[in-house]
């Protein structure tokens, strides 16, 4: 009896808070019937966002991910003085609003920012720009896949790498060859997550980007300016591409945690495992 | 005395014999700190540029004032909401079996996989009053969408997998024995959960709190379509800051931001301890 009702109260507030929103989204998009969809996705403007949220995820994940087999190698495989503490800093991010995250970037390069004279007189454009998108971008991300491998890297110790330099490898055959193929499946994992957030992002690419259309509009803010000139069809057709994202996102976390499942519980207590491993 | 030094040698060469390491902490250190450790700084840096007068003046400004007190207040409520829900959902997952439950414990990450700006539209769109549940509420005059209740509806939104996912872990590893064993004492359930479960959850509870309370802070996206952002009575600090920046008052909008990233720092610091604590606890037992 108990169980049911509790079984019960889960699923209504689940319902409520999670699947009645996903369904308005696509509710909303195909209000006006499919054609009104197909023109609103395949508006000029659409498109151009479509690009722009591309380029920036193509340019930030690689980044981040390179930033993160680094940041994992150096801090699962060693030990050094300060190595909690670097894990807090990389970790920071997340404890940075999405609005002080683009702000930050308006300090440093903005016209009236540390290098905002130096960069007026060269003529580049950082802020309200698309290098300005990318860099509250990487932000934002930051700590995405760095925080996926620490702990996959750290449950697999060294010993196959030493191993496989003992028998005459050098470094970076042993890294290519026998690091990476172990941390395929937390890479990927953290990749996945870091690409949904980079596609997904609104308030840090809010604040630097200027908002001009065609140019610095990302998915996530075409549809705020298209919701606020109250042509909701179109707004919501652009948000149930996102939405898509979203739960392919969703079904490529559940396959890879399915087929690791020691992922799961990587993204939601780090530090815990860090440490008992 | 050479054998030692000999034997030093060797140990200060097997202890590093994996290669990259200068390379990778290298690169690690100087990445961190030119994305985040220096435009970071900045915020401080012109804060500190602007004169304390000033930064106390912006800070105490009733709107400013107004609009800390909703985004802290808010959070809390939603945070509480998401404590008491997240722990009958995950408990829910972990310990019944029922249909679908594995696509259900799947859908419960949607909130970190949906884009804010679409989850926010998609929660006016069903709180405005002609909205699916907008019509049912607005009949018991309970408006949602354009009041901090919807505020506090988005932040509970983006809020719960935080609480589901910290706790889940930690249900899976308590053993049912000991409730089994409390119960054949002649415990009642609600003794067993408040004498048993409780006192082995209350850190994870606390934990999730913390993280769905310091994410909700700082939340922008979800909440500017629902919140009707009214000066005063509806307008959360983030958006204060956006509102400041556009008007290229970045003195007063770098003021809140230090005030936002104190407390959020604070509250970080504090998860930290807390996990470390809970988890030497973990290791005596």
């Amino acid at each position: 009896m108990g169980r049911w009702l509790l079984i019960v109260t889960a699923l209504l507030f689940l319902c409520v808070f999670l699947v009645l929103p996903l369904l308005a989204v696509f509710a909303q998009a195909l209000a006006k019937g499919f054609e009104a969809y197909y023109l609103a996705i395949m508006a000029p403007m659409a498109w151009a966002a479509v690009k722009l949220t591309l380029l920036v995820a193509a340019i930030a994940v690689p980044l981040n991910l390179i930033f993160g087999v680094a940041a994992a190698w150096a801090i699962a495989k060693f030990n050094f003085r300060g190595k909690s503490a670097l894990i807090t800093l990389i970790d920071l991010p997340f404890a940075v609003s999405p609005v002080i995250a683009g702000m930050i970037f308006i300090l440093v390069f903005g016209t009236h920012g540390w290098f905002g004279g130096s960069l007026r007189a060269h003529h580049i454009r950082v802020v309200f720009a698309v290098p300005g998108i990318v860099l509250a971008t990487l932000f934002v991300t930051f700590p995405f896949i760095a925080r996926e491998l620490i702990p996959v890297m750290q449950s697999q110790g060294k010993d196959d790498e030493e191993t496989a330099l003992s028998l005459g490898a050098t470094g970076w055959q042993t890294f290519w060859r026998v690091t990476l193929p172990n941390i395929r499946w937390g890479l990927l994992y953290g990749v996945l997550l870091c690409n949904a957030r980079a596609m997904g992002e609104f308030g840090a690419v809010s604040v630097v980007s200027g908002h001009i259309r065609g140019v610095t509009n990302t998915m996530p803010l075409h549809v705020e300016i298209l919701y606020n000139e109250y042509n909701y069809t179109a707004a919501f057709a652009v948000a149930s591409l996102l939405a898509l994202l979203a739960l392919l996102t969703l079904a490529g976390k559940s396959i890879l945690e399915w087929r690791q499942p020691e992922l799961r519980h990587a993204v939601r207590m780090p530090r815990d495992r860090t440490r008992r491993a | 005395m050479a054998t030692t030094a000999s034997v030093a040698l060797k140990r200060r060469k097997t202890r590093h014999v994996l290669p990259g390491f200068g390379l990778t902490l290298g690169y690690t250190m100087v990445y961190l700190s030119l994305l985040v450790l220096i435009p970071l700084s900045a915020v401080f840096i012109r804060s500190v540029g602007s004169g304390w007068g000033h930064f106390w003046e912006v800070v105490t400004a009733p709107r400013v004032l107004a609009s800390l007190r909703l985004s802290f207040g808010a959070s809390l409520v939603a945070a509480s909401i998401n404590v008491v829900f997240g722990l009958i959902v995950s408990w829910v997952l972990v310990r019944y079996t029922f249909p679908f439950k594995r696509f259900i414990d799947g859908m419960v990450d949607l909130p970190f996989a949906l884009p804010t700006a679409v989850a926010g539209i998609a929660l006016t769109a069903l709180y405005a009053p002609n909205g699916w549940l907008g019509v049912w509420l607005a009949p018991l005059g309970l408006n949602v969408a354009f009041t901090p209740v919807g505020i506090v509806v988005a932040l509970t939104f983006i809020g719960l997998p935080f609480v589901v996912r910290t706790l889940q872990p930690v249900l899976e590893e308590l053993d049912k024995e000991v409730e089994q064993a409390a119960a054949s004492l002649g415990a009642s359930p609600l003794q067993a959960f408040c004498r048993v479960i409780f006192p082995a959850l209350w850190p994870a509870l606390l934990t999730g709190f913390a993280l769905a309370f310091a994410r909700a802070i700082g939340e922008y996206g979800s909440v500017i379509f629902i919140a009707g952002n009214m000066p005063m009575r509806s307008e959360i600090a983030p958006l204060l800051i956006v509102s400041k920046l556009e008007q290229y008052d970045y003195a007063g909008a770098t003021a809140i931001a230090v005030v936002m990233l104190v407390l959020s720092f604070a509250i970080m610091f504090g998860i930290n301890a807390l996990q470390n604590w809970a988890s030497s606890r973990h290791g005596e037992r």
